[in-house]
């Protein structure tokens, strides 16, 4: 297991190293510096802004002073908004993208698999077609529509629900966590019924059953375990599509979190904002992906096994 | 059974059936497959013939007739300019049918010549490859299309090559996988040994005999580039105006859906019975020609 551990770990630094290197070079080669605005700026202001931020410097040292200022966890001051750090901004939207996210996961786990497992107890009958059909709808269906729709049923004709902000009034987190939550719903349901069909003709849970276990006890038990395994290694995948989800909704609801600051700073060329923030949810991601590892790996002997020789 | 009922039979013993027969067979027995394939035809037909048949010019303004709803002259209302809805949404499928054919054949082509290559050569150069494929897996390739679009412009060739150089990194396991196993086969040897080169025995031996999954997981990517443009241009970061995509209409939609409700729902219908179609003949089409590959 620590093997196992030690090998995904040591996999995951270079794929953060590349990161960093590929999104800095990427945003000096963009044509434009950050302070071609409308107004033109003199020589000796811009000469001064340029020292101030280090751009005066070789492209090669600005890259290792960066670097060297991202492990003491500095990603330097925004281009955009004047005297605010990028650190600020970022840990201003994390915590509400990360509450989005969670009750968004939350929504999809628990409808998803329970969706998916009642739909493989009875395969082939409207028990299992009705569920799977709309988790199809859920697949297709984009958040960018799905938001925007169900702002229009329930927050405007209905008028039952706030229509945006977060935390402003009571019942406005629901629609945002439904929108960003239900694709994944959809997927999950799909995962767990075919992990549930499969694991629902082993040898195992006829012996569970030979010996008289009630069938909630076998599915709960015995079943669930393996059934939901698939589940498990797409939690980081998800996760990291959740991430991006959560761009399109916190736009339509209006919430002032990491998603929004992103593609605001995109908008704005806001170049260390998008450099910062690039390289924080990369490695957020990143991690996720290794700890789902880890999680189905500790779940699934098997897995392990492969890095034993 | 009556003699000629029995020669067909026999005939047909004796002829057999090749894959792509059986696979045909498969996928027509396949109802929701055929209605989506029927779906799509109907719609890339009308897109394609849209300047011809299209109810009203694209550019075409009626301010004093300003955004009305669905009505016996515009069929699905108009927009706030004016404009017919149906014809916008008609030259919008055009442009986001493009993308998705466009950005896939992009990734169609890297991912399988890389695949090819790897599971090819094997050893230590597919090791590598395949290492490096696993690595940009790992990459959010969200937030990098969206640097991307930010950093270059947002033009559409970039587009599709943005697009195109996320979605290959699956296509080519694929093949890899396939070529790997194939490349073990006689046949392969026999080519070797009569001198063929690499580049031709891949090409005409091993690729066309890997066809059946890329086609499937070709078509099950061009859903996947429809969503990612329209996501973008929602954003506002792909598709430009005056140019339209149905994520483009929808957009727009959202800002007016509390007056002009038609606005948002038609583009919105119309994106997501293609999706629906899309996904559904992707899905037969595995069935059909990879049956051992399990629903999920």
């Amino acid at each position: 297991m620590w093997r196992f551990i030690g090998f995904r770990v040591l996999q995951a630094i270079p794929v953060i190293l590349s990161v960093i290197t590929v999104t800095f070079f990427l945003v000096r080669a963009a044509p434009g510096g950050p302070f071609d605005t409308e107004k033109a700026v003199s020589e000796q202001v811009r000469a001064v802004l340029e020292a101030r931020y280090q751009l005066d410097l070789p492209l090669h040292e600005q890259y290792l002073s960066y670097l060297g200022d991202l492990f003491k966890g500095d990603m330097g001051p925004s281009f955009y908004y004047p005297g605010r750090s990028v650190n600020d901004l970022i840990f201003q939207g994390l915590p509400i993208t990360a509450e989005l996210g969670f009750y968004a996961l939350v929504f999809a786990l628990f409808i998803g698999s329970l969706a998916g497992v009642f739909a493989a107890l009875k395969p082939n009958s409207a028990q299992d077609y009705v569920p799977m059909s709309i988790a199809m709808v859920g697949i297709c269906m984009p958040s960018f529509l799905l938001g925007p729709l169900l702002v229009l049923v329930f927050g405007i004709w209905l008028d039952v629900m706030p229509i945006s902000g977060w935390g402003n009034s009571p019942g406005d987190k629901v629609l945002p966590s439904i929108t960003l939550g239900a694709m994944y719903a959809a997927y999950i349901a799909r995962l767990s019924r075919s992990g549930m069909l499969e694991v629902m003709n082993q040898d195992y849970l006829r012996t569970a059953r030979a010996k008289g276990l009630p069938e909630h006890v076998v599915v709960l038990k015995h079943a669930l375990r393996g059934g939901l395994l698939p589940v498990i290694s797409y939690l980081g995948p998800a996760f990291a599509a959740l991430l991006s989800g959560s761009f399109v909704v916190e736009t339509v609801f209006q919430i002032p979190g990491l998603g929004r600051f992103y593609i605001q700073a995109a908008f704005n060329r806001d170049y260390t904002m998008i450099l910062g923030t690039t390289v924080f949810l990369s490695t957020l991601i990143v991690v996720f992906n290794l700890l789902s590892d880890i999680v189905a790996a500790w779940l699934n002997p098997r897995l392990r096994y492969q890095f034993r020789n | 059974m009556n003699s000629t009922q029995h020669s067909e039979l026999l005939d047909n013993i004796i002829r057999g059936t090749s894959l792509w027969e059986d696979a045909l067979y498969r996928l027509r027995q396949n109802k929701l497959a055929m209605i989506g394939m029927v779906y799509l035809i109907f719609m890339v037909i009308i897109c394609l013939l849209t300047p011809w048949i299209a109810p009203y010019g694209y550019e075409e303004q009626n301010l004093r007739l300003g955004a009305v709803p669905p009505n016996a002259e515009h069929w699905l209302g108009t927009d706030t300019f004016g404009r017919d809805m149906l014809t916008r949404i008609l030259y919008g499928g055009r442009l986001s049918l493009l993308v998705g054919f466009i950005a896939t054949a992009v990734a169609l082509v890297i991912g399988v010549t890389y695949g090819a290559i790897a599971g090819y050569a094997g050893g230590k150069t597919d090791n590598v490859m395949m290492r490096l494929v696993d690595i940009f897996y790992a990459l959010p390739y969200m937030i990098f299309i969206i640097l991307l679009m930010v950093v270059f412009g947002r033009n559409l060739l970039l587009l599709f090559l943005a697009i195109g150089a996320v979605e290959w990194l699956v296509m080519a396991r694929i093949v890899r996988g396939q070529i790997q196993s194939l490349r073990q086969q006689e046949y392969v040897e026999a080519a070797m040994s009569l001198g063929l080169s690499p580049a031709a025995i891949i090409i005409k031996h091993l690729i066309p005999n890997a066809l059946g999954p890329v086609i499937v997981y070709t078509t099950l990517t061009i859903p996947n580039v429809m969503l990612l443009e329209a996501f973008l241009s929602f954003l506002g970061l792909g598709i430009q105006p005056p140019q339209s995509s149905w994520g483009v209409l929808i957009s727009y939609g959202v800002e007016t859906m509390e007056e002009y409700p038609w606005l948002l729902i038609f583009p919105g219908l119309v994106l997501t019975l293609t999706l629906f179609a899309l996904n559904f003949l992707g899905d037969g089409l595995r069935d059909a020609l990879d049956p051992k590959a399990s629903k999920d």
